[in-house]
């Protein structure tokens, strides 16, 4: 019976994408309409095929852990992630050879369309992916209990990747709404909010049937992640489309309003998307990988509570010297800089949990690469904070220092710590009794080590030098510089910038090849090793 | 009174009284007597149940 309803909706999502296509009034619109129209007839086909009949085992047993969803988002992580920094090397060389920019890719594949996918294929593509992976891993360890919702995590890992896919294909033919980080048009949108209230479910709904007595506090900032994301995803887009049939949508905000909503949403997707949620995998995998609990659980719950009660004002830093009302931007900017304690806080508890146990940093190249995510965390926080200052910031706003900025916590933080996660659950996942080569661990660790320090100094020292060839001003008070000017200056440390991308590429290259090889190629755990041991 | 007057108002008194004395409430909480050995199995959660859910059973025991 649910059979037929399934075919039947899945047949009407044809029939209305086949409309879609024919009154489409844009190619994104087109494309997409058609792209939903191909999966929905495959779907279709795929559950008039099954059997009809009830399979003999349950797929989804309350006496394990569902983990092929969990492989397949490291799959994912894995893939986009080094599509997002090929994209990223890609666009580096061509802000420092215009020359790339090809002619026969004008309006499709250039700098303009790239940059857009670039950002939300490592924030969305990489990172969203390792959240969702690791979130579903997590949750069911901490919890003892099996993901809720029977296969509805299988819809939260495709319905993710299709909005990847749309999102992604959308910039390149330019069904965009211009808001950074937010980009993808309304039904994108939709599609997201949709997805994004399936993975609540499913999170909440495991958590709730847990058989552990205490929430683990990863889960609290998974759990404020997803809720988070939530809220700012729908107010940032409360757009009203032009037509039902085109892409092109208006939103309801207007003017200052629509640039503060703007950066709240824009603040918060870093304060809770690459914050909270990668802070639950630190509280998960480092005590994993160090195998000692978290260095003190009380400062857990205040960094907690604390992160979560700032992070959420500090959005007007992005807007200062602009028509925001001057209260607004010093309450952003003084919360930026009361954020330092809960950010330090977190980093110190994160390293503390090693103490007594420092020595693993010279056997083990993964907890290396925990370790030294968690001290980027703390450079970024103090740098972030610092930036946030309003004479800082007007020095450092619209130049490179604030890309240099964004990319430390992103390469260093973010990927090095989801690198980190990678390593472990790879091994567990596919039941392997190590990784393939702990050597290629360590080729990754300095390849991406170095090359975010060559991408980080080179942006500071451009995006320095370009604030103050902005405001230079002669005796006569005529600026000196043109733009050009300073695009000029600029050339040698755009060459470094992209050369430390090369570097943090080839390193994410070897990570994909040391993973595989250890699927394929690393012992497999013996059997009698697999059996629980007691818990002390 | 005008809808974002009372908003403000109400925002910069007695809802951030509230949000503040919330927050000092879950730090004094934190410290509560007793917290250490709550804090303690809470802490090592990620240390078990690596390999298979826990039954309805060995769940009742563990916290008997």
């Amino acid at each position: 019976m649910s059979r037929i309803i399934k075919l039947i909706v899945l047949g009407v999502i044809v029939l209305i994408a086949m409309m879609a296509m024919n009154y489409a009034r844009d190619v994104a619109y087109m494309v997409h309409a058609g792209l939903v129209m191909v999966i929905a007839i495959g779907l279709f086909l795929f559950t008039a095929s099954q059997d009809a009949a009830q399979p003999a085992l349950d797929p989804h047993p309350e006496t394990e852990y569902f983990d092929s969803v969990v492989r397949a988002g490291v799959i994912a992580t894995a893939f986009w992630g080094v599509v997002g920094f090929l994209v990223g090397v890609v666009i580096a060389f061509q802000l420092a050879f215009p020359a790339l920019n090809f002619e026969f890719l004008q309006g499709y594949g250039n700098f303009g369309r790239l940059r857009p996918l670039h950002t939300s294929a490592v924030i969305f593509a990489f990172g969203g992916n390792a959240l969702i992976a690791t979130s579903f891993y997590v949750v069911q360890r901490t919890s003892a209990a099996r993901l809720w919702g029977k296969g509805l995590g299988w819809f939260v890992f495709w319905g993710y990747q299709l909005f990847i896919v749309l999102a992604a294909t959308g910039y390149l033919m330019g069904g965009t709404q211009s808001k950074e980080y937010a980009e993808p048009e309304w039904y994108i949108d939709l599609w997201l909010t949709v997805v994004w209230v399936a993975y609540l479910a499913v999170f909440l709904g495991t958590i709730i049937k847990r058989k552990e007595r205490h929430i683990y506090v990863a889960n609290w900032f998974y759990l404020a992640f997803i809720v988070t994301v939530a809220m700012l995803h729908v107010v940032n887009n409360m757009t009203v489309p032009v037509s039902v049939w085109g892409s092109k949508s208006v939103i309801v905000w207007s003017g200052v309003q629509d640039a503060m909503t703007q950066w709240w949403y824009g603040h918060n997707a870093v304060g809770f998307f690459l914050t909270a949620g990668f802070l639950g995998m630190m509280y998960y995998f480092i005590p994993k990988q160090a195998d000692r609990p978290v260095y003190s659980y009380k400062l857990s719950i205040v960094h907690f509570w604390s992160l979560i009660f700032i992070y959420i004002w500090a959005g007007p830093h992005h807007l200062h010297y602009t028509a925001l009302p001057d209260w607004a931007s010093t309450l952003g900017m003084v919360f930026s800089i009361i954020l330092w304690m809960p950010s330090w806080g977190g980093m110190i508890n994160g390293l503390m949990t090693l103490s007594g146990a420092w020595d693993k940093l010279r056997t083990d190249p993964v907890i290396r690469m925990m370790v030294i995510s968690v001290g980027f965390y703390g450079m970024s926080t103090f740098e972030g904070p610092m930036m946030s200052i309003r004479a800082v910031n007007s020095l450092s706003h619209y130049t490179d220092w604030t890309i240099g900025h964004v990319h430390s916590g992103a390469l260093g933080w973010n990927g090095m710590i989801t690198f980190g996660a990678l390593y472990f659950l790879v091994p567990v996942l596919w039941k392997r009794e190590r990784l393939y080569s702990l050597q290629m661990v360590s080729w990754h660790f300095w390849l991406a080590t170095i090359g975010i320090v060559l991408y980080a100094a080179s942006m500071w020292v451009t995006g320095i030098m370009e604030g103050l060839m902005w405001r230079e001003v002669d005796q006569y008070g005529f600026l000196v510089n043109s733009f050009a000017d300073t695009v000029g200056a600029k050339f040698p440390m755009y060459v470094v910038r992209a050369l430390g991308g090369v570097l943090y590429l080839t390193g994410g290259i070897i990570m994909c090849y040391n993973l595989w090889m250890t699927v394929k190629a690393a012992p497999a755990k013996d059997a009698s090793l697999a059996a629980p041991v007691p818990a002390e | 009174m005008e809808e974002y007057t009372f908003l403000r108002q109400f925002a910069d008194s007695w809802m951030l009284l509230a949000l503040f004395l919330f927050f000092i409430g879950v730090v004094i909480w934190v410290f509560r007597p007793g917290s250490n050995t709550t804090y303690r199995d809470t802490a090592s959660i990620p240390l078990r149940n690596s390999d298979k859910p826990l039954s309805p059973k060995e769940a009742s025991d563990e916290h008997a």
